[in-house]
């Protein structure tokens, strides 16, 4: 009866990180930056994205929601007031869609960059700037050694460190410390955890990430008729709100 | 070093064969087959002198210049009322020789309570300072007479009665010393013992930085400019801490044989840490590729400005400051150039490519509505494959919602003429497309991905 608290305060001490144990290479759990998916957050270590940890996002498509999933948090830390760095987009991060989703834009930097070794500097330079609350990058490709950089950058910066990858990278190991495989299901997007501190979760965890469509009723017939017609009641997109579980 | 037909200094090497300073040029060349001599750059000891100078302003705002037409020449600082600020003498002492070795000189360095006191200390060497008016007769009676800033010919009649030190020169009678040399030797000897006032000009700092550097030998990759452009960048922090000011541009300038590479450095806002100018400068410099050797660099501030100093707010909530962004953006510039960083912002225009703008980082958007929008835009909108006339990308796409009609900008001759259309792929990626209206057959393209 009384040796049961005993322990519990003990692994109380272990879990606030006031206690190094040798041996154990990540850091102890900071508390991580809620992700606005309930569903996502119960299983991240931290309760959250976490921070002083590289993220690695492996989604089999572009176009499935792989960059929307960061949406309520990339919000959350610009309206605080800390910087989103994206480092070597694949495409323009288009401003009107970022500001739909309730990021301000005037905590966004978008950098360019013209060689793989130029991305992973950049990203290791955010990282080491107190400045960012979230950096994205989209290097080219990226050996162990230079994951290794970004993972120690990473552990020693306040911000949320993602990386996206191709999704053939999930074969080979990484030193980052969050792995997740994303893939579209039926319109929602599955994320595996492939890689956490305390071993892996084999079944996948469904989102729905804003904004999302909602299907039409009676596709649109593909006609040069149909184009061609005037559209007096063209039916405006109907936007439904993400489906946010506040926990 | 030799100017006009005399030797004016040498090195440990030459120093060691036989070589003095004061020796004929003849009489050198003679006892040193193959010497080499260097002639005397006046104007350019000058403007050496001057950067010290306003380097040296950051300690003091009372600077002078000790510029002889012959002999070494100094820098004077007022320093006693700064001692309180930089933490005594000796770390202004420290302070000074690390700078001067910073920008590649090697300061002598005396103090005492007069100025001439201190330059005649100084040229003899004295480390120790002299801190007491009492202490100078002591100080300075050992020292020999070649310290004094009096002609050669009156240094030679000394030497010829066998007067060697300042000690002698004092013990002899002042009339005579006066009829003797004139008067210049005892007005010299009391300014240095504080029996006479010694008002000195003040050095008045340029407005612009300008300071240049010749190099030893030509180099040939720009990152080993690096250590030289380091020497420049301390006189520019000193010169920008005794202006109270700061810069947002400097502009490094390579010389070539005949060319010039200006490299230009930008700063988010104004600042004048050298530190940063320097890892900036390391940045840009690794990144460049030379086209000619470089002989010669210099390093040009063309506008000093005020700067905000910051307040240190105690209710101010760490998680919300925004950190040093501008330091970020100077380091991704420095190396990725001026355009590689940018913020974003919206703007009110109907067409997608133009609803947005590269704006600079932290800029302020208007607050517009835009109907549904994906997050990522392709540059050119990508002409989709077509069968029938239905859409196809990786297979034939799903329209889950539109149409969109976007019709704009006929006025400016980029009009669009266009309906919008959400897409879902048979990868389940959800696209935004486009299908050309006012052609005939008008054709698909694809716009943006809602990554």
């Amino acid at each position: 009866m009384h040796s049961l608290p005993a322990f519990s305060a003990l692994s109380d001490i272990l879990r606030h990180g006031l206690v190094w144990r040798a041996g154990e290479a990540s850091r102890a759990e900071l508390p991580g930056v809620p992700s606005g998916f309930a569903a996502l957050d119960a299983e991240l270590p931290g309760g959250g994205w976490p921070t002083g940890a590289l993220t690695e996002l492996l989604p089999e498509h572009a176009g499935i929601g792989e960059v929307r999933a960061l949406g309520p948090a990339l919000a959350r830390l610009s309206n605080e007031g800390r910087w989103l760095a994206w480092i070597a987009p694949p495409y323009l991060p288009y401003a009107p869609a970022l500001e739909a989703a309730g990021i301000d834009l005037a905590r966004v930097m978008v950098v360019r960059t013209r060689s793989p070794q130029d991305a992973l500097w950049a990203i290791e330079q955010a990282l080491q700037s107190s400045a960012c609350g979230a950096v994205l990058g989209w290097p080219e490709k990226a050996s162990f050694a230079q994951l290794r950089r970004l993972q120690i950058a990473a552990e020693g910066s306040p911000a949320l460190a993602f990386l996206f990858r191709s999704p053939l990278a999930a074969r080979e190991s990484s030193p980052a410390a969050l792995r997740l495989h994303l893939q579209s299901l039926k319109g929602e997007l599955a994320v595996r955890i492939l890689k956490r501190r305390g071993g892996p979760l084999a079944r996948p965890i469904l989102l729905t990430p804003a904004p999302v469509v909602e299907p039409l009723r009676h596709p649109v017939p593909v006609t040069d008729h149909a184009m061609d017609r005037a559209l007096p009641a063209a039916p405006a997109p109907r936007i439904l709100p993400a489906r946010l579980v506040h926990g | 070093m030799a100017e006009n037909r005399h030797v004016l200094d040498c090195n440990a090497a030459a120093f060691a064969l036989g070589v003095r300073p004061r020796m004929a040029r003849a009489a050198a060349a003679a006892l040193v087959p193959g010497l080499r001599f260097c002639e005397r750059d006046a104007e350019a000891e000058r403007a050496a002198l001057e950067g010290v100078a306003g380097w040296a302003g950051c300690y003091t705002p009372n600077v002078a210049l000790v510029a002889r037409a012959a002999g070494p020449s100094g820098v004077l600082l007022e320093v006693s009322g700064s001692l309180k600020l930089f933490g005594g003498l000796p770390a202004i002492t420290t302070g000074l020789v690390r700078g001067a070795h910073e920008m590649g000189f090697t300061a002598g360095i005396a103090s005492a309570p007069t100025a001439q006191g201190a330059w005649l200390l100084a040229r003899a060497g004295a480390s120790s300072p002299c801190l007491a008016l009492a202490d100078l007769p002591r100080r300075l009676q050992p020292l020999p007479v070649e310290v004094l800033d009096c002609d050669a010919r009156t240094l030679a009649t000394l030497e010829s009665v066998g007067v060697r030190t300042l000690g002698e020169v004092l013990a002899l009678p002042r009339a005579g010393l006066a009829r003797r040399f004139g008067a210049a030797l005892t007005d010299e000897l009391d300014r240095a013992l504080g029996t006479r006032p010694d008002p000195r000009t003040f050095f008045s700092p340029p407005e612009l930085f300008y300071a240049g550097l010749e190099l030893p030998a030509e180099v040939r990759e720009a990152g080993a400019l690096v250590f030289a452009v380091q020497r420049l960048i301390t006189q520019l922090g000193g010169f920008l801490a005794a202006r109270d000011g700061g810069i947002q541009r400097f502009r490094i300038e390579l010389f070539h044989k005949e060319a010039r590479t200006d490299v230009e450095i930008g700063l988010v806002r104004p600042g004048r840490d050298a530190g940063h100018f320097a890892l900036l400068a390391r940045e840009k410099l690794s990144s460049l590729a030379l086209r000619e050797p470089v002989r010669r660099i210099a390093l040009a501030a063309d506008e000093v400005l005020a700067i905000a100093h910051e307040s240190l707010d105690l209710l101010d909530d760490a998680l919300k400051r925004p950190g040093d962004w501008h330091g970020l953006i100077e380091r991704l510039r420095a190396r990725l150039g001026d355009r590689a960083v940018s913020g974003l912002a919206t703007y009110a225009e109907h067409r997608p490519e133009a609803a947005w703008r590269a704006a600079e980082p932290g800029a302020r958007s208007p607050a517009l509505e835009f109907g549904t929008r994906p997050l990522w835009l392709l540059q050119k909108p990508k002409r989709l494959q077509e069968v029938g006339s239905a859409p196809h990308c990786e297979g034939p796409l799903a329209l889950l919602a539109g149409p969109e009609r976007i019709e704009s900008g006929w006025w400016d001759g980029h009009d669009a003429a266009r309906d919008y259309f959400v897409a879902r792929a048979p990868t389940e990626s959800l696209l935004w497309v486009y299908r050309e209206r006012g052609v005939e057959r008008g054709h698909w393209y694809l716009h943006g991905i809602f990554g």
